[in-house]
């Protein structure tokens, strides 16, 4: 098994990056999970959080909202209708984001679906106060 | 006959219009390489998009459970026509070969019974089909403000689509640009946004993956985003076709200009040459007279 596979991350706008990586921490729309070399073939859909890149030239972090991800053995590409590096995100951003989760929320009426809708906005929020902006 | 102060004056005139189409054009040529790259730069995004959902999408369409987006009203009687064009003018034929194809869809559509509504995107196209279909147009998205395309744009008039869409306003939507192929050449093109198409290449093995959630619900969230990464490219082909058309456009003005200049300046020259002649004659004449 190789030690290393191909990360690319890639906005409707440009390629964001393209690394190879040993471990990439992705926020799956079930939950968060890590691809790895050799992983198998997976996709799955994106929820707005923090994708964190394990590079061999050192970490990088993202923001990234909506779009998925597609992991296979060699490669993993993920699709992110926005990518922001962390360094550049700001409150608006977060705000934004949680701004999202609450409009989903009062649209949505019938329960499991609003549960769901709810289990969004907490997760938003945690996430603006995790990063501490 | 002009007199040789009007013919003067056409020549600066004529030479200042040249040298404001030589400028578009320099314009419009830096414009294009831009536009060509974010074309260039928005492709690993939209192939991404698009190889995914023509996997999903092949498996997906026979379900009864199938997203409407992608299965559609199962009726086609009312059709919206979203015609993209540009704000501003001065640039050949482009905006008139996309509304032209549009009319010829529409009437199509008219003749066959359908009901027709349509949506403009950018000034050019909404002048041009206000005249005869002005009864039909039901919005108009302005792109005036922006300097360049962003996805937000391609995501505004998503929204918009999609929001009608749910409202039960149309059945069939349908997306009219230029794709841009070269300088000289930009294909007016029609593309099918609702119901959603995607072709899959002959041949090409559907990638087996472990799906999570389930393939209609990654179905669901993605369809809506595919729809506006179709927006979004058809935007940017229509954004370099624009640069290209209005870069050729200038170069055949530019020329046009300068082979106006050299006839005036023959012109000119001649009835100089004939005042000093005429000139001539008469102090000869008057010298024989004597």
């Amino acid at each position: 098994m190789a030690d290393l596979m191909q990360f690319d991350l890639v906005s409707p706008e440009r390629r964001v990056t393209s690394v190879q990586a040993s471990a990439v921490e992705i926020p799956g729309a079930t939950g968060d999970f890590t691809a790895g070399p050799g992983h198998a073939p997976f996709l799955t859909t994106l929820r707005p959080g923090i994708v964190s890149v394990a590079a061999s030239g050192g970490s990088q972090e993202y923001l990234v909202t909506g779009g998925f991800v597609e992991v296979g053995p060699e490669a993993t590409s993920l699709l992110a209708e926005r990518a922001v590096p962390r360094a550049e995100v700001t409150r608006e951003m977060l705000d934004a984001v949680v701004a999202e989760a609450e409009a989903a929320l009062a649209a949505t009426s019938e329960e499991p679906a609003r549960a769901a809708a709810e289990l969004r906005v907490a997760d938003a929020r945690g996430l603006a106060a995790r990063l501490g902006l | 006959m002009p007199s040789l102060k009007d013919l003067k004056n056409r020549i600066s005139s004529v030479k200042s219009t040249r040298k404001i189409t030589k400028a578009m054009q320099m314009v419009a040529a830096a414009k294009l390489r831009r536009a060509q790259e974010a074309a260039e730069a928005a492709r690993p995004y939209a192939e991404g998009m698009h190889a995914v959902m023509s996997n999903l999408a092949s498996g997906a369409k026979d379900s009864p459970t199938a997203p409407r987006l992608l299965a559609g009203t199962g009726s086609d009687k009312v059709h919206l026509v979203i015609v993209a064009t540009s704000e501003r003018g001065l640039c050949g034929g482009f905006n008139s070969t996309i509304v032209r194809l549009a009319r010829v869809h529409i009437a199509r559509l008219l003749a066959e019974g359908k009901t027709v509504k349509v949506l403009t995107v950018g000034k050019k196209g909404r002048e041009q089909l206000r005249r005869d279909h002005g009864g039909l147009l039901v919005g108009h998205i302005d792109l005036g403000e922006m300097k360049r395309v962003g996805y937000g744009n391609a995501r505004m008039i998503a929204d918009d689509v999609l929001s009608r869409f749910d409202a039960g306003e149309f059945d069939v939507a349908t997306i009219f640009y230029n794709v841009f192929r070269s300088v000289i050449s930009q294909v007016p093109t029609a593309q099918q946004l609702i119901p959603a198409s995607f072709e899959v290449e002959e041949g090409a093995q559907p990638a087996q993956y472990e799906y999570e959630p389930g393939e209609e619900a990654i179905l669901a969230d993605l369809l809506p985003r595919a729809i506006a990464t179709q927006i979004f490219t058809a935007l940017l082909e229509n954004a370099a076709s624009e640069q290209g058309a209005r870069m050729s456009a200038m170069d055949s003005a530019t020329r046009n200009a300068g082979d106006m200049i050299d006839r005036l300046t023959i012109q000119y020259n001649r009835s100089r040459q004939a005042a000093i002649t005429k000139e001539l004659i008469e102090i000869i004449s008057g010298a024989e007279a004597l």
